[in-house]
């Protein structure tokens, strides 16, 4: 599991037994983490294992509760990300946090602008900013032209630039990658190679297994706030780092049996079905059919796309093209409000931001959906919300079953069965779930998985989306699997079908490439 | 490719030719449209162009330029402060006051321009740190200063005529024209000028005003870049609230009589003048010499107006009004247009 570290000894950065704790979610838990001079390491995990909180621990933006943050061999405690900056740290985020209203050269100093007798010595900075893009090669850059005039990726290496003008020893890069193409990629590498040559420490996230390998020597694998491995990126076969990422918790689990196979339903019209459904920069075509009583897996990483084929189900994205028929009728479901028309529902991955309304309680929470499909103009009665609330407060085991208590003070397990509850009081016939069960407790976790399997055998039909394998091919009949955001195989689950089995298949489909 | 290959150095280099254009242009057609009203008043009033009505109209908008000033610090953010009109009611009624009581009118001048900093503070500390919107919590002060004023008094408070606060509209010739179209100046005059100097090396010439420039393109890139965001913000409404005060001094000193009701709609003059002058109401872009500029539009729209005879002065704020229109409008253009580039 620990992996030796490279010729320096002394890392440059050392953060010991990190905890940061939100309401509801331990987003960190004791995380050992290192990083030396001259490398690249890279941060791995799926959505909420960690990653942008450690990042953010690092440069200050969240306080943590315990644990120590060693910078350079001097104990540091940031109190905002300019404390962070003057101890070296810089950050270059996947939004390219930049002032598109000056100009590149403005950019590139701002805040270090060279000062004379009468204030700003504007010839000199520009010289200045001019001589920190050639340390990056990008000496044909004019200081003087505006921001807003350049490419996205350009715009990403000036962040660089404005970060090595502050000396930086440590560089972040969260996600830099996920707006460029691939040329645009090999000249960041370029770069980051080069800075690495000069000693800076490089801290890389990236969903991209394939840039992951290019470029960097180190990474570490974050779960659900812990560490699960450091390693020599050499030393690690690809499938041994997405089992590491997706993880196995499963003993808890195992209370729901064993796992679904497909059940007898070979012929008939699937409730839902698409046909070549797309979305530029979002999912290549993709066919998908969903049977009465069917729950359909995807399977994929983070950014595999499968977030955006509910999305685009769902009618939150417009699809450009595709033939979906509902029910045996043709049918476009383009909107939200066209979706829930159509009985279909879609419960969001982003629990916090998108899902509940943290201030609101769990009564209005409930009611949220229902009220909003039959209008605003004609509100529920009390007595029907109550009903509501009794249905699934009991149905769902929503702890404490007290439909006056604000959301935002329940666990995030419990917080979860009340947006299930919202779109199941809908009465959905298509009912679309991403990652239901993230950063939930394991127990929490196997009653909403009993749940969904209850609600398919009642007849609903389930797609399920999770970064959880082993959940995917527990609850599944078949199994799509998405890669860079294709479909690139359909797998109907039986006896002989495992986690793994998938893993291999992403692992190994285009890797060479 | 390598990376030098990603900037098409040639594409780049004409936008940024062109760039500086765009953004200088409502400040240029702010400049053009004075010059077409002193041109247009020439030929049709006649003495528009002369030193007497060019001293004049610097004497009589002095306080707007130097409210104009400030509030091209609080919009450059992307902030809006409205409380400044009330700010001069307030702070001016408690000079004329104290000095008709025999207070030393230096201490007045001086307590009068605090009164409008304090304000500056109190709105400063709701935005930054009780996270109101700039818009309520300049409302709330300009309430807030408009009620203190009307408790102080409701009638006019008159200025003794040897107060030496007068002093300041003390009316100096410098170039003795023909007959009686003399240059003429007085110390209000140059403090205008004075702080329109200050503000511009400020925010030219300094980290704090890069700051200023750089929260009005994204507080948020700003924050993650570690400039100091929470300070500078404080510091433009302690500006905006400062300057008010001066405007105060300016004023009561040109007109010798302070009352609750002085400076009502102000405010919205100076935003008036600040965005005719060019600058982004959204933040971010803009020049403090344009704001000048605008200022001085308005000063001169009153003198045509005056001049003409014909118009009814209730149709004065229509055509202020026709006149911010089109130059929000023409910023909307400018604005469509940096996008498509």
């Amino acid at each position: 599991m620990a992996a030796t570290a490279p010729a320096v000894a002394e890392p440059i950065v050392e953060m010991e037994n990190i905890s940061i704790e939100f309401p509801g979610v331990k987003a960190l838990q004791n995380v050992n983490f290192r990083l030396f001079p001259g490398e690249v390491h890279t941060l791995m995990g799926e959505n909420g294992a960690g990653k942008s909180t450690l990042i953010k621990a690092l440069t200050g933006v969240y306080k943590i509760d315990s644990g120590t943050i060693t910078v350079g061999g001097v104990p540091r405690r940031f109190a905002g990300t300019a404390d962070a900056q003057s101890a070296g740290i810089s950050t270059v985020y996947q939004e390219v946090n930049l002032c598109d209203n000056l100009t590149v050269g403005e950019n590139v100093m701002l805040g270090h602008e060279v000062r004379g007798p009468v204030g700003i010595n504007w010839r000199k900075t520009h010289e200045a900013a001019h001589e920190a893009l050639i340390r990056l090669g990008l000496g044909d850059l004019d200081p003087k032209q505006p921001l807003s005039s350049i490419s996205l990726a350009l715009q990403q290496l000036v962040a660089i630039s404005r970060a090595m003008v502050t000396d930086s020893t440590v560089l972040i890069l969260d996600e830099p990658t996920s707006s460029l193409d691939a040329n645009e990629v090999e000249g960041l590498f370029t770069v980051i190679r080069r800075l690495r040559d000069e000693g800076v420490a490089i801290l890389f996230v990236s969903h991209f297994l394939d840039q992951v390998y290019a470029i960097s020597d180190r990474l570490t694998v974050l779960r659900n706030g812990v560490v699960v491995g450091e390693h020599r990126t050499a030393a690690l076969p690809r499938n041994q780092l997405i089992s590491e990422m997706i993880g196995k918790d499963v003993d808890a689990l195992n209370s729901l049996g064993s796992q679904r196979s497909r059940a007898a339903r070979s012929g008939g019209t699937p409730y839902y079905s698409a046909k070549d459904l797309t979305r530029k920069g979002s999912i290549e075509p993709v066919d998908i059919e969903v049977h009465a009583g069917e729950v359909v897996g995807l399977a994929g990483l983070l950014g595999s796309g499968r977030t955006e084929l509910g999305r685009l189900i769902y009618g939150a994205d417009k699809p450009d093209a595709g033939v979906v028929t509902i029910d045996g009728k043709t049918a476009e479901v383009t909107s939200p409000v066209g979706a829930l028309a159509r009985k279909i529902a879609f419960s969001t991955e982003n629990r916090r931001d998108e899902g509940i309304v943290g201030d609101l309680t769990v009564r209005e929470n409930l009611v949220l959906a229902v009220q909003a499909r039959r209008g605003w103009a004609r509100p529920l009665s009390r007595r029907e919300q109550a009903a509501i609330c009794d249905k699934y407060l009991v149905e769902l085991n929503v702890r404490p079953a007290d439909p006056e208590r604000a959301v935002r003070d329940l666990s995030g397990g419990n917080q979860q069965k009340v947006l299930l509850g919202r779109w199941l009081a809908t009465q959905p016939e298509l009912l679309i779930l991403d990652e239901p069960t993230r950063g939930i407790d394991v127990g929490a976790k196997a009653e909403i998985q009993e749940t969904i399997v209850a609600l398919a055998d009642d007849g609903m039909s389930v797609i399920f989306i999770s970064s959880e394998l082993e959940e995917v091919v527990r609850l599944s009949e078949r199994i799509i699997v998405l890669k860079d955001r294709r479909k690139i195989g359909e797998i109907v689950n039986g006896p002989d079908v495992t986690a793994e089995a998938i893993v291999d298949l992403i692992a190994s489909e285009g890797s060479g490439a | 490719m390598t990376i030098t290959e990603l900037d098409r150095p040639a594409a780049p280099s004409l936008l940024s030719r062109m760039k500086p254009n765009l953004e200088t242009l409502p400040t240029l057609a702010a400049v053009a449209i004075f010059i077409a009203m002193l041109i247009y008043g020439e030929i049709a009033y006649g003495r528009i162009v002369a030193f007497s009505t060019i001293s004049n109209l610097l004497i009589n908008n002095a306080y707007l330029i130097i409210l104009a000033v400030g509030l091209t610090f609080v919009i450059l953010t992307g902030g809006i402060d409205l409380s400044v009109g009330a700010v001069i009611a307030i702070s001016s009624l408690v000079g004329v006051m104290l000095a008709n009581a025999g207070w030393n009118p230096l201490v007045v001048i001086v307590l009068m321009i605090l009164i409008g900093s304090v304000f500056g503070v109190a709105s400063g500390v709701l935005i930054q740190y009780f996270n109101v919107q700039p818009f309520i919590a300049t409302l709330a002060m300009m309430f807030l200063a408009r009620g203190l004023a009307s408790i102080l008094s409701t009638t006019p408070q008159r200025l003794a005529d040897d107060s030496v606060i007068r002093a300041l509209s003390t009316q100096w010739k410098v170039y003795d024209g023909p007959k009686i179209d003399d240059l003429v100046t007085t110390p209000n005059v140059l403090i205008a000028a004075l702080v329109v100097i200050v503000a511009f090396f400020m925010l030219h010439r300094t980290r704090f005003g890069r700051t200023v420039y750089a929260i009005g393109g994204s507080e948020q890139s700003a924050l993650l870049m570690g400039l100091p965001v929470v300070r500078t913000k404080l510091s433009i409404y302690v500006i905006s609230g400062t300057l008010a005060g001066l405007a105060a001094v300016v004023y009561t000193s040109k007109l010798g009589i302070a009352q609750n009701i002085t400076g009502v709609g102000w405010e919205l003059d100076a935003i008036a003048a600040v965005i005719i002058g060019g600058t982004l109401l959204t933040g971010g872009a803009g020049f403090v010499l344009g704001s000048v500029i605008g200022a001085l539009v308005l000063g001169l729209m009153n003198v045509l107006i005056t001049r003409d005879g014909g118009i009814p002065p209730e149709a004065t704020t229509i055509i202020t009004g026709g006149i911010l229109l089109a130059f929000v409008l023409l910023q909307r253009f400018v604005v469509s247009r940096k996008r498509k580039s």
